[in-house]
Formats: structure tokens, C-alpha cells, sequence
């Protein structure tokens, strides 16, 4: 029985080899796959519903936008304890510019059609500011990155009391609003299954540009079948997920209200809106693709791997290390305002315990997506994917009941799982 | 070609302009002279050997040239023009490129992207062009070690004698007019040495000035034109090869004199201490 069980995986792991597939993130993908399925078998069906799947991606956006970042952060031998506090001052910042300061400070009035794109661009500036602050401390202060942002938690979660003493600031703006989600958040059917199609023809054009490249310059090819195989699995999965969101209605009252305002008789049984991508799910893919594009294709990525792998050779081969400690650093603090705009616009308000703790989600998130604390090793898909297992747990287990507390011991031991059995994989292929 | 043809005399007299002149350098780390007053020079096609014991300053006195350690004090002088070389990337717009004896190799990356450290291709819109840099890195290290094969896989999972080939294939391929090579056979064995040693004598026909910091007192009299011996951050003497012994050079390695001003005890003692 063992014998057949490690016949098939060697047999699995030959395949994806040629197949030129990633088997870390092919791990990843199968936990996440039995995680899902397990959950869906305890709770009767309940997990594995349209519902719950759009809950599930809206709730992962806000951690998996950060976790991006963090990973090249952990990669060049940092870490960032700071991204919670300063998600939530920037999540506060940005309340009060569109609460406060544009309506009544400037007397323009409420729900003005540019409030949300000035208050987005002020929160990604300072969060631009303050990451690259904390960078420029670590990189020519010499004080060590976990220093500096421990300091940084501290700091940034005492400057929202600054405001208004820390009151909850809501209202927000309408159109705001829409970046957290919900029924009204969303895409919608047509421009979903468009966002779909244009991803499926996305990858099939890359696989293409790849494969003439390769060809170009004489190096091996992927078999045609895998090439063709790996193009229809994602185009499935794209067009499934697609598939999925459109499965999910409007609540019935909102359906209801809507039709009532639009002057649309509903029909026999109610009006049924399709609810389509959320709008945080797509901010969060548009992330990593620029963040994949930045670590992977970019020189600015090789340098931050490099600098993980062995920060001597890096300095010695001309690298300039402080400028790219400065951008990785001020990089995560744009992150952190993003997740800070998708989490108050969710909530429609500001409150002090804002972002209390996601540092360790994100980072959580990073680690588990095989991200290695010993520097150089991380990818940013992983990292999200790291995100939507952690909220999956979460999730599921909110689902089937289970307390908080026990949430949290759950979640905690499989951190270390997680990491323990990538070291003994490491070690073994190594 | 006779302009590369190596000078047999380079002395004070030689009338072309040497390629390297550092001239006092001093380096101290927290009042250790790790390099005190160092007076060298290099000239196209030629090889000069570094050696010393540990502690000498040669390795020191190469990281001034390189840019990874700035000197204290001192001139640098490349090809007669005063230079200005205070980090890694000065360094290289000189033409100088350091072997070091770490290889300084970013383990987590593959040999093209080790290569081209710190200097990667990019295409119009500043992407990374991956295929023409292991294109370019084939190329190299074809000429280096035609046995080289492993173009995807992090240099971690290489031999020590390939990593040692991607570092001097990150060096040979942006055609260095200075290459400085720190104890470049000492993790090799002997296959490799002799390529590395082939190697050294093809870049000097090429028209490269070479320093050579080694251990091996045979690695350098085979390969070098001139030789300094260093000894507590200073230069005992530079000598031609053609004018010493192996023993005259260990003689001032561990005495830290030229052979003339030893006593005779001291000679003596040294032909005790080291029989054969």
C-alpha cells in the first residue's frame, strides 16, 4: 500500500516536472483542494456554495494585497511588523480626508464624484511615505527591520488617536464604498464573464510568447500536450471561478429595491441579479499580477532576491542594497493602503482597532505560501494563495461553529505545520 | 601582437603607462593598519602575483581595487588618470572585475542570473530579458567548461568547481580589462586547476592585467610575471619571477624581509623549520 503511494507521487512528481510546473504551489493548490473539500463533507455542503466561495474571496483580498509585499520584504531578510498599525492609521487617515476634511474643511460637501480617487491617492502617498520612512531608517540608520517596524507598530496605531480623539469616523462615501465589495461592489455578469475571457486569452497569449521565445533562442520546450494542458486547466479554473460569483444573487430585498427604483417588474419569484466578481477580488489579482511582474521580470525583484539569497554577493555586484530596502519597504506601505481602502470601505467606517493584528495574518500568509524566513525564496502567487488558505480555515471553521479561541489554536499550529513540513520537503529534494 | 607582449623588466624605467598604479594606500580597521602604504602597479598582459601569510593584507589591498573596501588614504591611478573607485559599481565602469574568494554568488539564483548580477539586460520597456542573458551566459561558459549544463538551477546545487566557473564566467563575460582573482583554484581539484590555469595565461595573451592573490606558492611562479609579498598590510619587495627562488619568497613570506637583510640565523632557522 505505502509502495503503491509513493509510486503514484513519484510518478506525479515526474509528470510535473515535465510539465515544467511549479510542485511547490501544485502542493499548495492540493491542501487547499482537501481543505475545501473536507469542510464541505463536515458541514454538509454548506462550504462549498456559491455563497460562501464569494464570501471567502472578499475576505481574502485585504490580506492577500498585503501579503505581496510582504513577501519580498521576508525575502531580502527583513520583516514589517508594522503593516496592521499602519494599514489602520491609513484606513483613519483616509476616513476623516472624505468624512471631515473635503466635506466640511474645505466646505465642498459630501459624495462629490472625485472624493474617493483624492482620498485613494492621499492614502497610497502617505502609505508610500511611511513604508519608505521605515526603509530609509533600517537601510541607513543600521537599525534592524524588526526594530524599526515594532516601533512602527507602535507609532502609527498611536497617531489614530491623533484624529478626533479615535472616534469611529462613518459615514463614507458611496462610491468609496464599492472598493469594499458587496452586492453593489461587484462586477456584475457581463463585465465578469468579459474580465474572464480577456484572463483566459491573457494566458493563452503568454503561453504562446513564451514558447516562441524559448523557441528563439534554442532552449528546451514543454511538451505540446502539457503546453495545451496547462492552458485548459487555467482557462477552466478562470472561467469556473467566473462561473462561481455569477452563481451568487443579490439578497432578495436588495434585488426587490432595485427593481422597485428602476421601475422593473419583478418577475414570478423575484428578480435575480447575478453578483459577479467582487470589486476587492479584482483589485487584489490586479496586485499580483504587477507584483509578480515586479519580482519576477523586473531588476528591482532580482535585486531583492539576490540581496535574500546572499547580501554580500549583491553589494558586491554593484547592487545599490539601501535604495531597494527603501522601495521594497515603501512598496508595502502602498499595499497597506490599498487593503487599508478595500477593509473601511467594507466596514463603511473607521475605527481605532482597524487592521489590530493582520500583521501577523499577512505575514502568516507569506510564510505559509513558501515564503522562507532564511531569505531569497518566496513567490507572490503562493503568498495569495497563502491568504485564501488561512481564510479558508477561518472561514470553514466560523461555518461548522467553532469559537474564536479555538479558531486561533487551529490556525496557529497549522502555521508551523505548514512550515515544518516545507523544511523536511526541502531538505529532501535538496 | 607586440603591444601585448608582457614586459619581461617592468621597472621604474619601463617607458609605457601601467594599467593600475595604487600608490600609499592605507586601509586600518579600528587602529589595525590592515594595509599600510601599499605601492603597486599592473600592467596589460601581465600578471602579478600577491602573496603573503594570513593577516598580510593582500585580500584588503584587492577590495580597495574592487571598490568593496574604499581605501583610507591613497592614490589609484587606471591607464594614468587619477580614479575614483569607492563602491563595487565605480569599480566595474573602470574594467575591473574581482574573482573574490567567497565567489560571492547569490546561491538562491541560477547561473544566467548570477552572472549577470547587478547588470542585468533589459529590454525597451525595462523588463528582464531572461533569454538573451542565458543566452549570452551559454556562450561564456561554453568557452569556460564545455561541461557546464545546469542553466536553471540555483548555483546552490552546483559542484564547487562549477560555481567557481560561474564566477569567473561573471567576470570574463564583460570583458574586464583588470581582473583580480582571489585564490581562484583554492576549492578546485586538479582538472579544474589546470582549466583555470589555461585560463589565466589565455586572458593574458587577450591583453587582461591579472592579479593573483594565492596560497600556492607553485600556482603563482607558474603563472606570474612579477611577484609582491606583503606582510603586516606592507610590501616587502616586488620581484621578477626570473630573479627568485621559491625559497627566497617563502624566505620573505615568513620573515618579512627581503633575503639580504635576514641574518643568517634566520635563514637558517627557516631551512630547519621547513624540511624538503
Amino acid at each position: 500500500m505505502i509502495d503503491l503511494v509513493r509510486t503514484v507521487l513519484r510518478q506525479a512528481r515526474a509528470l510535473l516536472r515535465t510539465a515544467e510546473i511549479d510542485t511547490r504551489l501544485f502542493g499548495m493548490i492540493t491542501a487547499l483542494a482537501i481543505i475545501w473539500i473536507g469542510f464541505n463533507v463536515i458541514s454538509g455542503g454548506d462550504f462549498l456554495t456559491p455563497r460562501n466561495l464569494w464570501n471567502l474571496s472578499v475576505q481574502s483580498a485585504s490580506i492577500g494585497i498585503m501579503a505581496t509585499g510582504m513577501v519580498l520584504i521576508i525575502v531580502s531578510r527583513n520583516i514589517d511588523l508594522s503593516v496592521g498599525s499602519l494599514l489602520g492609521f491609513l484606513g483613519y487617515t483616509m476616513a476623516v480626508v472624505q468624512v471631515t476634511w473635503i466635506p466640511v474643511t474645505l466646505g465642498l460637501g459630501f459624495d462629490q464624484p472625485y472624493t474617493w480617487i483624492v482620498t485613494v491617492v492621499i492614502g497610497v502617498a502617505l502609505g508610500a511615505i511611511a513604508g519608505a520612512l521605515q526603509g530609509f531608517v533600517i537601510s541607513f540608520g543600521g537599525v534592524p527591520s524588526f526594530i524599526v517596524t515594532l516601533g512602527g507598530l507602535l507609532v502609527w496605531r498611536g497617531l489614530i488617536f491623533s484624529y478626533a480623539q479615535g472616534q469611529t469616523m462613518a459615514p463614507l462615501d458611496t462610491t468609496y464604498r464599492l472598493l469594499g465589495g458587496g452586492p453593489t461592489g461587484s462586477l456584475g455578469e457581463w463585465p465578469s464573464w468579459i474580465v474572464g475571457i480577456v484572463a483566459c486569452v491573457a494566458i493563452v497569449v503568454s503561453l504562446f510568447a513564451s514558447r516562441r521565445r524559448r523557441r528563439r533562442y534554442g532552449f528546451q520546450l514543454r511538451p505540446m500536450w502539457a503546453e495545451i494542458a496547462i492552458g485548459a486547466i487555467l482557462c477552466a479554473a478562470v472561467l469556473g471561478a467566473v462561473w462561481v460569483t455569477n452563481s451568487y444573487p443579490w439578497p432578495t430585498a436588495l434585488a426587490a429595491q432595485y427593481a422597485e427604483q428602476n421601475g422593473i417588474t419583478p418577475p414570478p419569484g423575484g428578480l435575480v441579479i447575478p453578483t459577479g466578481i467582487a470589486i476587492p477580488v479584482i483589485i487584489m489579482i490586479g496586485v499580483t499580477i504587477v507584483m509578480s511582474y515586479l519580482a519576477t521580470r523586473r531588476r528591482f525583484g532580482r535585486n531583492v532576491f539576490a540581496m535574500g539569497g546572499n547580501p554580500e554577493a549583491a553589494r558586491l555586484a554593484g547592487i545599490n542594497t539601501r535604495r531597494t530596502i527603501i522601495y521594497s519597504f515603501g512598496l508595502m506601505g502602498i499595499l497597506c493602503a490599498i487593503s487599508a481602502a478595500v477593509q473601511t470601505a467594507r466596514l463603511n467606517a473607521a475605527v481605532t482597532g482597524l487592521g489590530v493584528q493582520n500583521e501577523l495574518d499577512v505575514i502568516s500568509a507569506a510564510v505559509i505560501g513558501g515564503t522562507s524566513f532564511a531569505g531569497g525564496i518566496g513567490t507572490i502567487p503562493g503568498a495569495v494563495l497563502g491568504a485564501v488558505v488561512m481564510q479558508s480555515l477561518r472561514s470553514g471553521m466560523l461555518l461548522l461553529r467553532v469559537d474564536s479561541p479555538t479558531q486561533d489554536i487551529v490556525v496557529g499550529m497549522v502555521l508551523v505545520v505548514a512550515v515544518g513540513l516545507d523544511a523536511l520537503l526541502r531538505r529532501r529534494t535538496a | 601582437m607586440t603591444a601585448t607582449d608582457p614586459p619581461t623588466a617592468a621597472t621604474a624605467a619601463e617607458p609605457r603607462i601601467p594599467l593600475v598604479e595604487m600608490h600609499d594606500i592605507r586601509v586600518s580597521f579600528g587602529g589595525v593598519h590592515a594595509v599600510d602604504g601599499v605601492q603597486i602597479d599592473l600592467h596589460p598582459g601581465e600578471v602579478v602575483g600577491i602573496v603573503g601569510g594570513n593577516g598580510a593584507g593582500k585580500s584588503t589591498l584587492m577590495k580597495v581595487l574592487s571598490g568593496a573596501q574604499p581605501a583610507d588614504s591613497g592614490e589609484i591611478r587606471i591607464e594614468g588618470r587619477p580614479a575614483s573607485i569607492n563602491d563595487p559599481a565605480e569599480a566595474k565602469a573602470y574594467g575591473i572585475e574581482c574573482i573574490y574568494q567567497t565567489l560571492a554568488l547569490a546561491d538562491n539564483l541560477d547561473t544566467p542570473a548570477n552572472v549577470f548580477l547587478g547588470r542585468e539586460l533589459v529590454n525597451f520597456v525595462g523588463s528582464l530579458n531572461d533569454a538573451a542573458m542565458e543566452s549570452a551566459t551559454r556562450n561564456v561558459m561554453k568557452r569556460l567548461n564545455p561541461r557546464f549544463l545546469n542553466f536553471k538551477t540555483p548555483v546552490v546545487s552546483l559542484s564547487g568547481g562549477q560555481r567557481q566557473s560561474v564566477a569567473i564566467g561573471r567576470a570574463v563575460h564583460f570583458n574586464a580589462r583588470i581582473l583580480i582573482m582571489d585564490e581562484p583554484t583554492a576549492a578546485l581539484g586538479p582538472a579544474e586547476t589546470a582549466q583555470v590555469r589555461d585560463l589565466v595565461k589565455q586572458l593574458k595573451d587577450e591583453g587582461l592585467g591579472i592579479f593573483l592573490i594565492s596560497h600556492d606558492i607553485h600556482d603563482v611562479f607558474d603563472l606570474s610575471d612579477r611577484i609582491s609579498v606583503m606582510y603586516h598590510g606592507r610590501i616587502v619587495d616586488t620581484v621578477d619571477k626570473g630573479n627568485v627562488t621559491t625559497d627566497d619568497v617563502l624566505a620573505m613570506i615568513i620573515l618579512g624581509k627581503k633575503p639580504e637583510e635576514a641574518s643568517s640565523e634566520e635563514l637558517a632557522e627557516l631551512q630547519i623549520s621547513s624540511p624538503g
